[in-house]
């Protein structure tokens, strides 16, 4: 179980307050207005921004004051995922070593997740030379042979078409079923969550909501949820 | 920024920034002690500083003006060169001094080209010694760089701009009083700062060209006091007053805005639709194809004369072309290991303000100033002139710190944003970071400043004066050598090996960094 308790978070100067848990296993969609917190939120889950108040566990292991790297934590950012200089074999690589020294047992794992989201034929190219899809596809592979408990995505589909997009999140859904992993989803599109997400996370105005289950809080959206969506939802 | 876990410290960019300082600061520390027991200012002195401020003032104003229609010019007119001109524009800010003075010697000297004709046609000879001839070189440096803060200005008008303004039927008028007057209010004062500052620290120029009781700048005046009258007394209240000319100098550059002309490449002719008659068209050609010759023509000057003497001096020039590229490498190499950890360091946010001044005393402190402290400095310990080399080469890296922090700043900013998060998660703080992804996402900028770095080294010729004795010499020190004995045929297939070596450096350096380099 990830918790958050009572945490206050800064982002130079820009403050979200959020206390809630979620359980393991669970795909969490974090939707709300631009501005309102929810790349802030994600950032604090995954370190790099600092807690004024709370803490924060996995597990019932404190985590609060860890580094990004001994998190349990994989995070897929908007853009940037890919090194440029680094070809797409590499770029998995580095999340089984930093200093892309490899057993053999890691090229295996490598070769297995390359092949899981079908790139094996293209593990020579850098990321100039691969598309939107495939970008992001590389992207799942090294989040796939870091096996972290916590999957972290802050809209990495964003740029991608619809088609598309549905079909990523549909392949992190299934990669997720096999490994169990936790996923929280930033997303801007509703149709998202209810795509692919159990519980719903609302960010707004400095402030994350506990999660809510998917189909209920839709159905029955609080006021400043109803207002984010339109008034026609 | 600042609270926000970062993939790299700060810690080695302070240090370095503290050498960086300490090393300024006790040579001016040394320089204030010696001027205690001066003379105070003499009526020398006082014509000195007189003829400082009225060179870089004609300088900076001429530069300007005759920058401004060659901008405009380039900035609404699309002709074939135009992209190689814009480029060869940078040039002259790593052409050696010595060579674009010896090739404005062959064109406006005594015998030169210009001479020939106007002697031709009954006219007085052009004298070129003394205040023409230092205003006419530092003319020929900064008309470029003027044009090219300037032409960067125009190129960051909208698009959009000219098209309102094409719809709404400006004429010239409207043109001038909406667009350009606005344009060139902002940019002006700027490019009038810079050349001003840059012409004030002028040593090289005022040696080759000046000299005399009436055309002696106070850089070549410290030289003076130290080499021939050996008073470091006076050499050291001459440097305090550049000192305080180079600090007000800079003060003007930061008040009018720092404009650079480091990134700006050739860019796009912006499409217009005002100065479509055959009056401002013939006017802009004869602006670009006179800023051309005037650009071009000493530097043919001094390759013509240089390729008939360069087999007989190649030999001779074998010693002062390894110390100079020693010199260089050597410099070239302090300055990354100074301007690196900096420019990483002012990325991350920390104290930047402080670290950029410090990276910016290079420009405060004139070289002959920070010269003359290390010669008082190492004087009791040891024989300064056996130190020329490492000496020099470490002048010349702090001279070259502020421009390379200019380079290397905004893209150690940019993949310290991009890549710093994910660097992070994966774990390769410190490092890996360093090495696999901060160093190589930024080789070109650093093949650029230590192309940069390297030429400038190449063909200073400024403390190298100061520490030399007669059988130790850099190349451009060694043409210089070769001018004062009157053997300007020498001096020319020389200056043609210092040209090529110092063009040839920078575009190794700069070559090797973008070699295979991913935007």
């Amino acid at each position: 179980m990830l918790k958050l308790e009572n945490c206050l978070i800064d982002n130079d100067g820009f403050h979200l307050s959020a206390d809630f848990s979620i359980n393991s296993g669970r795909r969490v969609a974090v939707i709300g207005p631009s501005g309102g917190g929810k790349t802030t939120l994600l950032e604090a889950i995954a370190g790099f921004l600092p807690l004024l108040e709370g803490r924060m566990s996995w597990q019932d292991k404190d985590i609060t004051n860890a580094p990004p790297d001994r998190r349990p934590i994989a995070m897929l950012f908007q853009e940037d995922n890919l090194f440029p200089h680094l070809n797409a074999w590499q770029n998995i690589a580095l999340g089984l070593d930093p200093n892309l020294r490899l057993t053999k047992p890691q090229h295996e794992t490598i070769a297995n997740a390359l092949n899981r989201v079908g790139l094996t034929e293209y593990q020579a190219r850098k990321p100039a030379a691969l598309s939107g899809g495939q970008r992001a596809r590389v992207a799942l592979a090294r989040a796939l042979v870091r096996d972290r408990a916590l999957l972290l995505l802050d809209e990495p589909f964003a740029a991608l078409g619809p088609a598309l997009r549905a079909e990523m999140l549909d392949l992190v859904k299934a990669l997720c079923d096999e490994t169990g992993a936790t996923v929280l989803l930033v997303s801007h599109d509703p149709s998202d969550a209810s795509r692919i997400a159990q519980d719903v996370i609302f960010v707004d105005a400095g402030r994350a909501y506990p999660p809510a289950e998917t189909g209920q809080i839709f159905a029955h959206p609080p006021a400043a949820l109803r207002a984010y969506l339109g008034a026609d939802k | 920024m600042v609270n926000r876990a970062q993939p790299v410290k700060s810690g080695s960019g302070i240090i370095a920034a503290a050498l960086v300082a300490a090393l300024i600061f006790a040579t001016l520390a040394a320089v204030f002690m010696r001027a205690e027991h001066g003379t105070g200012f003499t009526r020398a002195d006082y014509s000195v500083l007189r003829f400082t401020l009225v060179q870089a003032t004609l300088s900076a104003v001429i530069s300007v003006a005759l920058a401004v229609p060659v901008a405009r010019a380039l900035a609404r007119r699309r002709f074939f060169g135009r992209g190689i001109l814009i480029t060869v524009m940078g040039a002259p800010f790593i052409l050696p001094v010595i060579v674009a003075v010896l090739g404005l010697l062959a064109v406006f000297g005594r015998a030169g080209w210009l001479n020939q004709i106007t002697g031709f046609i009954g006219l007085p000879p052009v004298q070129i010694y003394g205040l023409h001839g230092v205003v006419l070189a530092h003319v020929f440096f900064n008309l470029p760089l003027a044009t090219r803060l300037i032409l960067q200005a125009w190129q960051e008008i909208p698009a959009e701009r000219f098209r309102l303004a094409a719809q709404l039927g400006f004429g010239p008028r409207a043109m001038f009083r909406q667009i350009e007057y606005p344009l060139l209010r902002r940019v002006v004062p700027g490019a009038l700062a810079v050349i001003f500052a840059l012409c004030l620290s002028s040593f090289a120029v005022a040696l080759t060209l000046g000299g005399g009781p009436r055309a002696t700048t106070i850089e070549l005046a410290i030289y003076q006091a130290f080499r021939f009258d050996f008073d470091l007394a006076r050499a050291a209240l001459l440097s305090l007053t550049q000192l305080g000319l180079t600090i007000l100098a800079a003060l003007m550059v930061l008040q009018s805005a720092g404009a650079t002309a480091f990134d700006s490449g050739p860019g796009r002719a912006v499409r217009r639709w005002d100065g479509k008659n055959l009056t401002a068209k013939l006017f802009d050609m004869a602006c670009i194809a006179l800023a051309a010759v005037f650009l071009m023509l000493p530097l043919a000057a001094v390759i013509l004369a240089g390729l008939r003497t360069l087999p007989d001096v190649a030999g001779l020039m074998l010693w002062p072309v390894l110390i100079s590229l020693s010199i260089a490498l050597i410099s070239t190499a302090i300055l990354l290991l100074l301007a690196l950890p900096m420019a990483v360091a002012t990325a991350l946010g920390r104290g930047a303000g402080l670290l950029e001044t410090a990276g910016l005393l290079g420009l405060a402190a004139s070289p002959l100033v920070i010269g003359t402290g290390l010669f008082i400095l190492i004087r009791p310990i040891a024989n300064p002139t056996a130190l020329a080399l490492p000496v020099t080469a470490l002048v010349n890296a702090v001279m070259a710190l502020p421009f390379a922090l200019r380079i290397l700043i905004p893209r150690a900013r940019e993949v310290i944003r991009r890549h710093g998060r994910l660097a992070l998660s994966l774990g390769m703080a410190g490092g890996p970071f360093i090495r696999r992804i901060l160093l190589p996402r930024m080789r070109p900028q650093i093949g650029f400043a230590a192309g940069l770095s390297a030429a400038l080294s190449m063909g200073d010729l400024g403390v190298i004066a100061l520490f030399a004795d007669p059988d130790f010499a850099t190349l451009p020190l060694q043409i210089y050598r070769l001018m004062g004995a009157y053997r300007m045929a020498d001096a020319a297939g020389a200056a043609l090996m210092l040209l090529f070596l110092s063009l040839t450096i920078f575009w190794l350096f700069d070559r090797g960094g973008r070699w295979h380099a991913e935007a």
